[in-house]
């Protein structure tokens, strides 16, 4: 039927304009109509908590609000001022423990590991940990140091609010260092190492410089995930209602500062735990955003 | 491999000759922990002052023994060399020789342009400097840029990364900084394979200028370059061994450029160099 004469006639009766009433445009439409559903629903809880969070808690913004002290059950006014600065200093330990540990150790299963089998152990230990449940952590952490009372009999404190943390930090920047390095060209080490630079050389100002954009936006990004955990820092930092006393007294934050405050029978309270999500969301916001910052940064 | 006994070169395999730079004796140099052999029983006199180009089919194992030469393979896991590599009259393998100040000694230029992720300044400096070069910088950087050729392009864009340079440019930066750290030898693996020909030509212009202050090896794929820029030609060659699997490279022929190409003692040579095969 698709014989050679016939083909001239069949093409002037088949017009090139789209039919959309044909069924393979119906079910492309339909598919195209479906992914683009997903894909709303995918940023709708986004979306959704910003917009929660911005309307019950972003009216409360004010300086006193952030810098002042939670007032006392039935009092009003108040901020959550010791909350920031507790959030900042114990995610401030957690970076001052796990950026040295693990980008060395990133740097070890990247550039000084033979493939051997104690680099894919640890490998294999850093994929484990980043599935590690965070109040496991505080649990571990608890039981190592703060029922212990390892630092100078004390048992609540920054420090190991600090420490729980860390580890949950820990496998995000070993694996985002070892996979940094691993994308720097071999060629650029040979050519270190053809003007006689020694490794350690090599590493620090050669691949590490070379790395940086990844690195640094796996730690921002780490940092950005621990500093909202709560469930590590109700077994460690505990709370405080005060200003932060030092690195080894129980500290407050603004993550455990949410979760005493929502469930109080207090107005003020509540109202101070939906302005604490606010401000914690949108510090973890532009620290997300700081962190696409520093990968678009271009050094040389 | 029996018939590259007869050669020359081959002659006095253990009685380094007085102006020999390199001296390669009875080099062996296998991967995969001695599974894989890639190049056996290399005899060879590399003469101070002069070009010495490796040619050959690809996987005879010129590249290898070239990186042998200020010991690159020891980055390679599992590569292991048998033999002895003397460099003025030291081996390079001695248990106590630092690879590090082998190659301070013995500089590599690279198949690929590899310029380090810095201004073209510290691309040059960085070498000077992890060496302990204390004087003039400046000076260093233009004198350097001016051996390689480089220096009146690049001169006005010190401050600018070594990638706004164009491919032959960045090799040519990357021969500048070689010869920053002032070594005796300078190593070239195939440094025109990625170039364009006018590149090609203005770092051969450089190779010439050169040889003048250091010892030049290079291997090449492209015979007319070897005849072009070298003194001595070596012509390594795949045989396989009956005793052994798979296919082994070996020194087929070495000696003067200009006989290797005009009247080769091997049959393979004359094959290779009239482009009947490989």
């Amino acid at each position: 039927m698709a014989s050679p004469a016939r083909r001239p006639s069949l093409s002037n009766i088949r017009s090139l304009h789209r039919k959309p009433k044909l069924p393979r445009n119906r079910w492309n439409g339909f598919f195209t109509f479906l992914a683009g559903l997903f894909a709303v629903i995918v940023v709708l809880p986004l979306v959704l908590v910003l917009a929660y969070v911005v309307i019950k808690g972003g009216s409360m913004m004010s300086l006193s609000l952030l810098t002042e002290l939670p007032p006392a059950p039935g009092m009003t006014g108040g901020g959550i001022g010791n909350a920031i600065l507790g959030t900042l200093i114990v995610s401030l330990i957690a970076a001052l423990i796990a950026i040295p540990v693990g980008v060395g150790g990133g740097i070890y299963l990247a550039e000084y590991s033979k493939s051997g089998a104690f680099a894919s152990f640890v490998r294999f230990g850093t994929n484990v940990l980043s599935g590690v449940p965070s109040i496991i952590c505080g649990v571990f952490v608890y039981g190592l140091i703060v029922a212990t009372r390892i630092f100078f009999d004390q048992s609540y404190s920054a420090i190991a609010g600090g420490i729980a943390l860390s580890v949950l930090m820990l496998p995000t920047i070993i694996k985002t260092t070892d996979e940094g390095l691993k994308l720097v060209p071999q060629e650029l080490r040979w050519g270190a190492i053809g003007v006689g630079a020694s490794k350690f050389v090599t590493i620090t100002h050669i691949t590490l410089p070379t790395a940086f954009k990844p690195i640094a936006t796996g730690i921002v990004l780490s940092i950005a995930r621990a500093a909202g955990e709560t469930a590590p820092l109700i077994f460690t930092a505990l709370f405080s209602p005060f200003w932060p006393e030092g690195l080894f007294s129980p500290i407050a934050s603004m993550s455990v500062l949410i979760y005493n405050f929502a469930i109080m029978p207090y107005d003020v309270q509540i109202a101070l735990a939906w302005a604490t999500s606010f401000v914690l969301v949108m510090m973890i916001l532009v620290m997300n955003i700081f962190a696409r910052y520093v990968g678009s940064f271009n050094k040389i | 491999m029996t018939t590259s006994l007869n050669t020359a070169s081959n002659a006095r395999p253990t009685a380094p000759a007085a102006d020999a730079c390199l001296s390669l004796q009875d080099v062996s140099i296998s991967y995969g922990n001695g599974k894989n052999i890639a190049v056996n029983h290399v005899f060879m006199e590399i003469p101070k002052g002069k070009v010495t180009a490796f040619i050959g089919p690809s996987g005879c194992g010129k590249s290898t023994v070239l990186r042998a030469l200020n010991r690159m393979n020891d980055l390679i896991e599992g590569c292991t060399l048998s033999g002895r590599v003397l460099f003025d009259g030291h081996d390079l393998y001695d248990r106590r020789v630092d690879p590090v100040e082998v190659r301070r000694r013995i500089g590599m230029v690279f198949q690929k342009p590899n310029p380090f992720p810095k201004s073209i300044y510290e691309n040059i400096a960085f070498g000077a400097r992890i060496n302990g070069f204390r004087g003039d910088m400046d000076e260093l950087v233009e004198s350097s840029l001016r051996k390689a050729a480089l220096w009146d392009e690049a001169k006005d864009k010190l401050k600018e990364s070594g990638f706004s340079l164009s491919g032959g440019q960045q090799q040519r930066l990357c021969i500048a900084r070689t010869i920053a750290v002032e070594p005796e030898v300078i190593l070239m693996d195939e440094p025109c394979s990625a170039l364009d020909p006018i590149s090609t030509l203005k770092i051969e212009e450089t190779m010439h200028e050169l040889k003048k202050t250091f010892t030049i090896v290079i291997v090449t794929h492209n015979m007319q370059q070897a005849t072009r820029v070298s003194d001595l030609t070596g012509f390594f060659n795949v045989t396989s061994l009956p005793d052994l699997d798979g296919k082994v490279g070996c020194l087929e022929e070495f000696g003067e450029t200009e006989r290797i190409f005009n009247s080769p003692a091997q049959q393979a040579t004359q094959d290779y160099v009239s482009g009947r095969f490989g």
